[in-house]
């Protein structure tokens, strides 16, 4: 009886850790542990190191929930990604979580959002998708209001809860659509009935729209640099790396699994919008002066470059996606752990303000400088690799090349603003106006890590193997 | 031990010394970063001194032939199923030589070092810079793909910038590394097409199926065949690597850059400037000589440029005054003598004595020439100048280094039983039997090399009195090298060379006839007596001898005024002419686009900035208008 429960429990291994530690966060606050901050800040880091160490264990059983929920190797893998990417958030809110009344609470909530998306990922039923994606996103509202002396944040939490209920209103009537053309909430008996029709149109449109809502593609991400704006720096991170990630390997598995049999329009969906998104995200990172919107409009067009492999065959899709989705995480949080320390310490939110940070502590300008470099994708950095096989991916159809280069164009757009603030920060005239920079352990730790990251994640191509040969068995 | 892991123990741990020492102990433990490398150094060489064993005298040899062998070859960077670059070794009897040479070589001078360069500012970096040299080197000739042997090739070039930089402060030191970086990239510019073209010719990128592939008859009838300017792609190809190895190994006129290079630290100039970096070249042809050999052409201009850069620089060797100096053109003079035996390599008369000869005075080479450098070092190390009419009758005070550079100078002679006599001897006997003319300006030069190698050891070790008698020689650390070095030179012509090297495999019987070694032995002892009689004791004979040949005297002093040739070609013609016309059209024109083009994006950035308005309503409103957009233009 225990061996069979087990035996069953096994695949969801990764989501019972969570559960455990939300349980427990929960019962200790409940029963006054609130003294001893410094200790939990060490076990959940434990524990999201251990969730991300399970997603290797060999999947054997693989399904739960008769079958609404399946786990692959991928799935385990990415799952894997986004524990490490919380993992590292973490680390760098090291010295805001430390002294903040509420760290329980970010805590239960960041792993209850995890939950939601570990579901998400291994779902096979709109059902169980939908209620994944719900967990995801909720935590995420309260979250953002979590800098709670600001009406900024409080405006930012009102904006995004708004703009979620709103897509999610238009995900789910794209889905009760989908149910209405199959009779079906599983994604194999979807997949089954969907032909190209002007209904199974505008119920794919609909559920497609409020799936990019979440991965903000133009014209659906308004809501984005309002948000990261005013959420506390670290749920930002979580925001640009954690949520995106997620809901873009669930579109992959969406897209080339259910939606297959509508290849030829969401292929010219993706051309549009990928191409608008790099656009739009391009032109107005162009001139933003606060650090937290311009990674907001430049994880824009990083999501962008992402819709271009879309336009391959799933499987180098998958890889490179995934690929470019781990290195996207390195680079994404070496920049933002930057920020996130530089804005807990002084709290300066202003490029601007970043001035002579190299004289200061060059340490922590080579970080944010090889994090840049890996964003903009110059060669020794992983981001080149990465971009590097997005576009061979998407290139796959010849009749696509002339867009895809319209989109490579993009780079040298980019390639501005991702230097323009390098050059700020070595700047040697201005002096950076703070006291002495000593970094913390863990801060140093996360920094290490995502610089490691960025060098080898490029140049070992055996990562880029091994992720095509989970692609390959997922698939 | 498993060759596999071996190999891959030999290469990378240089690796680890560079990344030690660079990030973590080179600046705050200085002393402990020198003898970290050179412990390593010993346990690599160990290592090499193991694969050399086994190799040659244990799994090596399949039916009498010195079989290659791969035991590594993973997939690197696949871009796609035709196109993908593997990170492979090769284990062949060439690189295993020249993997023991490094070795040795490097060794010697990381224990050397540990004197010479003590107390110097970034001791540890010196260390640091010397292992990613070293690691470099091992890579270059373990590739067994040509992309990561490119990859090599370029990180012995960075490695070698740093070093004849080290001194940066001195702004010869650092004009030198830029000229050294500028010359050899220039040249390597000619092997990237090169081995572009050899790839697009064989589809691969594999050395060993790409010389399998070329030299099988079907592609020669096929692609190779396509012709420019009158001549094959293969042969073009076959010119373009050779132009990277001419770069790399100072060949006329690319030879310019390794004079200069002398900035650097002497140990460095023995290791990378006269043992190892600098015969890559004639390594990178060694390992492409079959393909080389599929034309007579090419091997001929190789064999020509050899000789004739072997005479120019024997040449003007004769007239400088710099110790390293004379010795950097004596190393481009002794790889000239290198490339022309590769370009006289015969398969009729004598099969492949050119190969063998040119890799056996490779091999020699590396020993007694970085012998003389670190000679040379301990000399400056000692009188603290590079000048040699400032020394004179140090043969006391130095007693060890004057026998080092007394044998030094005997090898590079050709004087028997020196090492060099050896492989010289089979460098002219082939190019006797294949060009006899190519063999009289070998001679000839074989006659200059002695002259003035006998010129620098009088001048340095007799000639005057010396000048301060508290002069002294270094400590164990500066001899025992020379010492090992000096058995080295003794021993390594002795052994049976073509046994181990050969371009088939086959063990070949080096010549050596009495009757044959008798005029270039006795015109080396002409040299030698030359010498004497001008620089054994101090007179004033050579200057009025210099005085009587004035003109030509101060043009050879002057290197033929190549360096000022090619100031004039790039300032006044490259710079003047091409540069300011570029720069005209890249101010009037290209700039002035791009700041249009900017000037544009910016103000449609701005145009746009309403869309971000900050009210919820709006956003919702843009949603829904996305998605009818979408759906319309589906329906239409």
């Amino acid at each position: 009886m225990i061996y069979y429960l087990l035996h069953n429990l096994l695949p969801f291994k990764q989501e019972l850790l969570l559960l455990l530690g939300i349980f427990i966060l929960l019962l200790t606050q409940i029963f006054g542990g609130k003294q001893h901050t410094e200790w939990t800040l060490q076990w959940v880091n434990l524990l999201l190191l251990i969730i991300v160490l399970a997603g290797f264990w060999p999947v054997g059983y693989n399904s739960a929930f008769s079958n609404m929920y399946q786990l692959t190797s991928l799935n385990a893998f990415e799952k894997s990604v986004l524990a490490f990417a919380a993992y590292i958030i973490s680390l760098q809110g090291y010295n805001w979580l430390q002294r903040f009344e509420h760290t329980y609470e970010f805590y239960v909530l960041v792993l209850s959002s995890l939950l939601g998306m570990f579901c998400m990922l291994s779902s096979t039923n709109f059902l169980f998708f939908y209620i994944g994606l719900e967990l995801s996103t909720l935590p995420l509202a309260l979250l953002v209001n979590f800098q709670l002396n600001k009406k900024q944040s409080s405006e930012a939490a009102f904006k995004f809860i708004m703009s979620a209920a709103f897509a999610s209103a238009i995900l789910l009537l794209g889905i009760s659509f989908l149910y209405g053309l199959s009779g079906s909430l599983n994604f194999n008996a979807v997949a089954a009935k969907l032909i190209l029709n002007p209904f199974s149109l505008v119920a794919f449109l609909l559920f497609l729209a409020g799936v990019l809502f979440k991965v903000s593609v133009v014209p659906f991400h308004l809501w984005t640099a309002d948000v990261y704006e005013g959420a506390p720096i670290s749920v930002t991170a979580f925001l640009s790396v954690v949520s995106k990630a997620s809901v873009l390997f669930v579109l992959l598995n969406l897209l080339f699994k259910v939606f297959y049999h509508l290849q030829s329009v969401w292929h010219i969906v993706m051309l549009i919008l990928l191409l608008v998104t790099i656009v739009i995200g391009n032109l107005f990172a162009l001139r933003q002066e606060n650090f937290k919107r311009f990674m907001a409009f430049s994880s824009i067009t990083q999501v962008g470059f992402i819709l271009v492999a879309f336009l391959g065959n799933a499987y180098n899709a998958s890889t490179a996606v995934v690929y470019f989705l781990v290195i996207y995480l390195f680079s994404n949080l070496a920049v933002f752990g930057v920020i996130t320390y530089v804005e807990n310490a002084f709290d300066k939110q202003n490029i601007n303000e970043f001035k002579g940070l190299y004289k200061k502590n060059k340490f922590l300008s080579w970080v944010l400088l090889i994090g840049l470099f890996s964003l903009a994708g110059i060669p020794p950095t992983a981001g080149f690799f990465g971009k590097f096989f997005l576009i061979m991916s998407g290139s796959e159809n010849l009749n696509y090349i002339p867009w895809i280069t319209l989109a490579a164009v993009n780079l040298i757009i980019s390639l501005y603003y991702y230097l323009r603030v390098a050059i700020v920060v070595f700047d040697n005239n201005v002096e950076f106006d703070a006291p002495t920079i000593a970094i913390p352990q863990p801060i140093k730790l996360s920094f290490i890590i995502c610089i490691v990251g960025i060098l080898i994640t490029g140049v070992g191509s055996w990562i880029y193997h091994y992720i095509y040969s989970l692609t390959a068995a997922a698939f | 031990m498993n060759e596999g892991l071996l190999v891959i123990l030999l290469l990378f741990l240089p690796l680890v010394t560079f990344v030690v020492n660079r990030l973590f102990i080179g600046k705050k433990w200085p002393v402990l970063s020198g003898y970290l490398a050179t412990l390593i150094l010993i346990i690599t060489t160990l290592l090499s001194v193991v694969l050399a064993w086994q190799y040659y005298f244990e799994y090596g040899k399949i039916n009498g032939t010195y079989a290659l062998f791969i035991p590594i070859d993973e997939p690197w960077l696949s871009f796609s199923n035709s196109l993908s670059i593997n990170f492979t070794i090769l284990v062949d009897a060439l690189s295993v030589m020249m993997v023991l040479v490094v070795n040795i070589v490097s060794l010697m001078v990381h224990i050397f070092s540990l004197a010479y360069m003590k107390g110097e500012d970034r001791y540890g970096y010196y260390y640091a810079y010397l292992g990613l040299f070293t690691f470099a080197m091992l890579g270059l000739v373990l590739s067994g793909n040509i992309f990561e042997l490119f990859i090599f090739w370029e990180l012995v070039g960075i490695s070698s910038y740093l070093l004849i930089g080290f001194y940066y402060t001195k702004p010869e030191a650092v004009a030198a590394a830029k000229k050294a970086f500028i010359v050899t990239r220039f040249a390597d510019f000619g092997f990237l097409i090169g081995i572009l073209l050899l790839g697009s010719l064989s589809n691969q990128f594999d050395i060993v199926q790409m010389v399998g592939s070329l030299t099988s008859q079907q592609t020669l009838t096929q692609g190779a065949g396509t012709s420019f300017i009158g001549l094959s792609a293969l042969t073009w190809a076959c010119l373009l690597l050779f132009m990277g190895a001419a770069g790399k190994s100072a060949m006329f006129p690319l030879h310019i850059w390794l004079p200069d290079a002398m900035e650097g630290p002497t140990p460095v100039s023995a290791l990378i400037h006269a043992a190892t970096m600098v015969v890559a070249g004639v390594f990178l042809i060694a390992r492409f000589f079959p393909i080389f050999q599929l034309d007579g052409t090419v091997l001929t201009i190789v064999g020509i440029v050899g000789a004739f850069t072997a005479f120019f620089a024997a040449i003007i060797a004769c007239t400088q005054t710099d110790i390293k100096r004379v010795l950097a053109f004596s190393t481009i003079s002794q790889i000239g003598y290198m490339m022309l035996a590769l370009g006289v390599d015969d398969n009729i008369l004598n099969p492949h004595l050119g190969y063998t000869a040119a890799l056996f005075h490779l091999f020699t080479h590396a020993f007694f020439k970085s012998l003389l450098f670190l000679c040379a070092g301990a000399i400056i190390h000692a009188v603290h100048t590079n000048n040699m009419l400032e020394m004179g009758g140090l043969r006391k005070l130095l007693p060890v280094t004057h026998i080092g550079f007394l044998v030094g100078c005997l090898a590079i002679a050709g004087v028997p039983p020196f090492s060099g006599f050896f492989s010289k001897e089979a460098i002219l006997f082939a190019a006797y039997q294949q060009h006899k003319w190519l063999y009289a300006v070998a001679l000839v030069t074989a006659f200059i090399t002695s002259f003035y190698m006998f010129r620098l050891y009088f001048s340095i070790f007799w000639n005057k009195p010396v000048k301060n008698e508290h002069t002294h020689e270094g400590n164990w650390l500066i001899k025992l090298p020379l010492l090992i070095l000096i058995a080295l030179v003794i021993v390594t012509g002795f052994i049976p060379f073509g046994n181990f090297i050969s371009a088939n495999g086959k063990p070949l019987l080096l010549p050596m006839h009495i009757g044959f070694s008798v005029i270039p032995v006795l015109l080396a002892l002409l040299g030698i007596v030359y010498a004497a009689i001008l620089y054994f004791k101090e007179s004033n004979v050579p200057a009025s001898l210099e005085n009587s040949f004035g003109l030509v005297y101060s043009t050879v002093k002057h290197k033929f005024y190549i360096d000022e040739l090619y100031q004039f070609i790039t300032h006044k013609i490259i710079f003047n002419g091409i540069g300011n016309a570029s720069a005209w059209i890249d101010k009037q024109v290209i700039d002035k686009l791009v700041n249009v083009s900017a000037g544009i994006t910016f103000s449609f950035s701005i145009a746009i900035k309403k869309l971000q308005s900050g009210k919820v309503q709006q956003y919702l409103l843009i949603f829904i208008v996305g998605i009818l957009c979408l759906f319309v233009l589906f329906l239409v």
